[in-house]
């Protein structure tokens, strides 16, 4: 801890530069972490407002506001600006606040490299999102990107589309290194590695899921990039390609990405619900175990989004199979959130009621997974709706919830400032309400039969569509509360205490509130 | 100095990881078609066998269903002489395919095999096919194109109908000299 703490020190004593490039210069975890938040909480938007479009049209059968192509365009576009540029984002912000103040270091290790890490991002959705208005249309394909769907078939704007992805990886996989870096190298002495806290366990696991597989997924862009312009035929049949192949590349890199997207919230849930049970986390080594054992099962299990693509049926059932295993980590996990809040003295502030209705919420997407992984019934389910209420179980009610319920809990260390308690509580119940009126009835149509991605369904569909879109926009609208809480807290807040909330545990609560511009100059000691 | 150190060294280990990674996002493609072969999964069988005498199970006959079909940007007329031919596995059969260029620009072709159900795969074997080489025919041109084959003794009592599906690709973009067949031999 000696050369970085001590030019921290140097210019300990002053507080962020003046002006817009502060922003642009910074190499502060704190203000790196709070643009990736905002950048995030933007994309939350845009892609929000893609998923409404595509609501409005399905409110009722026939085709009422937009085109056909223009609908293929809004569920592409929706689904890779959520997964790449609302969650993953949000979760990386997360961790550049929390990371260095949990493991009691100064700043991440490589502070440079954080800055670019986050505005390379701007850039790439900006590339992506300008699509939207060149003449061929934004990428239409969906957001898995299927080839031919994506190569042959593709818009001309697809290599933008490329481009972005690139850019995003490599934003990733820096992240990644920089977090993994942070956290090897810079903990305070007596901070053993199953000391720390779950959040940074958690995080700790998904940056290595990260360098694993984002490389992946630039892989198989890279070859769609020279199919479509270097006549290759990775994925074309005439040449000696296959479009299978797409799949099986494209899945290994997205499986993975699917427990990205879940294990910081993993974490972010893990060190809520103590504080509000005001009990120590039940099972801690287990919690580790299991998450490490998500994230190793995440590598075989990639075939289950093909069952139906004709593979033999030993490949089906040791991929129906190895799905069904990982229903066992996350069932420890499950258990051990319930046994912490089992007999405890809970309270249900705002972070609490996130934190609780992830758990109920994310299970019910869990068994919903736990019925897809079924083989021969997911030859029924497959792209039909009962899929995307599973997923958006799992990362709306999940994923999300448990980034709000980060930053509810966090916010008043961050900005120094209590929220609205009461507003925060509109702002749950409006939202829970919301999410399940918008996805609870998407199992219904999905099990009748009702296809994904179509701009027009059948009559039998409609009355649970038009109950769907209404949810959608609550839960839309009630999002913009959430903003209004965030300004307001900033703004105006009462003053929080150093500690925040009752007698929670970890080092951020050691420092006062809001935490100061460089903390951990000195390494804290830690028993 | 040592943290320097071993952050430096962290981050070099974990980008060597990540760029690997980005290889071994390309050598899935050989080695997905190593799979495939060696489990004989996707019906691709591209190795031509010499045709042997094989001990000829006359006990059951296999129902052999040939089906032709066009990738949706190929224009050509192609399609089975027969739709259904009957062996005893271990005969050998030839059968042939008609394929006229109905177009007025000379072009390549690649067909693609499919055989279902997906385990017998591996109990056929091919002494020729038209599938192994690219196959090309000038403006108006048509021909027939020969498969040989047989199925192996050892294929599974229950089943008894095969389906070999071949997929016509335009493939004039990726014509390979050596490997195009003409129609004038």
């Amino acid at each position: 801890m000696t050369s970085v703490a001590t030019s921290q020190e140097d210019h300990g004593h002053h507080g962020p530069a003046k002006g817009l490039m502060r922003w642009v210069l910074t190499t502060n975890h704190k203000d790196i972490g709070t643009m990736y938040l905002w950048f995030s909480f933007t994309m939350l938007l845009i892609g929000g407002t893609m998923a409404l479009i595509i609501r409005a049209e399905l409110f009722e059968p026939g085709m009422q506001l937009i085109e056909p192509e223009f609908f293929n365009q809004m569920t592409t576009m929706h689904g890779l600006i959520m997964v790449f540029g609302a969650i993953m984002p949000a979760f990386v912000g997360l961790a550049n606040w929390l990371v260095p103040m949990m493991v009691g270091a100064p700043d991440m290790a490589l502070p440079r490299m954080n800055n670019l890490s986050f505005w390379i991002l701007p850039f790439a959705f900006g590339m992506l999102l300008l699509t939207l208005f060149s003449e061929a249309g934004a990428p239409n394909f969906g957001w898995t990107f299927y080839a031919p769907l994506s190569t042959t078939y593709a818009p001309s704007s697809v290599t933008f589309f490329i481009f972005g992805v690139h850019l995003m990886g490599i934003s990733s996989i820096m992240g990644a290194i920089n977090i993994i870096a942070t956290i090897l190298n810079l903990r305070a002495p007596g901070m053993t590695l199953m000391k720390m806290p779950l959040f940074v366990w958690t995080w700790l696991i998904t940056a290595y899921l990260l360098i694993a597989v984002m490389p992946v997924l630039a892989g198989v862009v890279t070859m769609m990039l020279m199919d479509i312009h270097f006549g290759t035929s990775f994925f074309n049949a005439a040449g000696g390609g296959d479009p299978v192949l797409f799949q099986h590349v494209f899945w290994f890199f997205g499986h993975p990405e699917v427990y990205i997207m879940i294990l910081p919230a993993f974490g972010i849930v893990s060190q809520i619900i103590p504080t509000f049970a005001r009990k120590p986390l039940f099972g801690y080594a287990s919690m580790v175990y299991a998450t490490s054992s998500i994230a190793f099962l995440s590598f075989i299990v990639w075939a289950h989004h093909m069952f139906t693509v004709g593979l033999p049926l030993a490949t089906e059932l040791f991929f129906m199979y190895a799905t069904m295993l990982i229903a066992i980590p996350t069932g420890v996990k499950v258990f051990n959130w319930v046994s912490t809040m089992f007999r405890g003295s809970m309270t249900f502030e705002t972070p609490m009621l996130f934190a609780v209705a992830f758990v109920v919420l994310f299970t019910i997407g869990g068994f919903s997974g736990l019925m897809l992984a079924i083989a021969p019934a997911d030859f029924q389910y497959h792209d039909t709706y009962f899929v995307v209420a599973h997923f958006h179980y799992v990362l709306v009610p999940g994923a999300l919830f448990a980034i709000i319920a980060g930053v509810y809990y966090w916010l008043p260390k961050w900005c120094g400032n209590y929220y609205n308690e009461s507003l925060g509580k509109w702002h749950f119940w409006m939202s829970f309400i919301g999410v399940n009126v918008t996805f609870f009835p998407m199992h219904f149509i999905g099990l009748a039969g009702m296809p994904r991605r179509i701009p027009d369904y059948a009559l039998q569909f409609a009355d649970f569509n038009a109950v769907a879109s209404v949810g959608a926009f609550i839960f839309g609208l009630s999002q913009l509360l959430f903003l209004y809480i965030v300004i307001n807290a900033i703004r105006n807040g009462k003053q929080a205490t150093a500690e925040v909330w009752e007698n929670p545990e970890g080092l951020e609560w050691t420092l006062p509130s809001p935490a100061p511009y460089h903390s951990f100059s000195q390494p804290p000691e830690v028993k | 100095m040592q943290t320097r150190q071993h952050i430096a060294r962290t981050t070099a280990k974990h980008a060597a990881v990540a760029v690997m990674m980005f290889g071994f996002g390309f050598a899935m493609v050989p080695l997905y078609d190593i799979f495939c072969e060696v489990t004989g999964l996707n019906g691709k069988i591209q190795e031509s066998v010499v045709q042997t005498p094989m001990e000829v199970d006359t006990s059951r006959n296999i129902k052999v269903q040939l089906v032709s079909a066009n990738n949706a940007q190929m224009p050509w007329r192609f399609m089975a002489l027969q739709n259904e031919v009957e062996l005893h596995p271990g005969q050998w059969k030839q059968v042939g395919f008609w394929v006229s260029n109905v177009t007025e620009t000379d072009m390549v072709s690649q067909s693609v095999p499919s055989i279902t159900p997906a385990r017998a795969a591996q109990y056929v074997q091919k002494s020729e096919c038209f599938c192994f080489q690219q196959q090309a025919l000038k403006a108006g041109e048509s021909k027939q194109m020969n498969l040989v084959f047989t199925i192996s003794p050892d294929l599974p009592d229950d089943i008894h109908t095969v389906s070999m599906v071949y997929t016509l690709f335009d493939a004039t973009a990726f014509a390979d000299p050596q490997q195009v067949v003409t129609a004038a031999n």
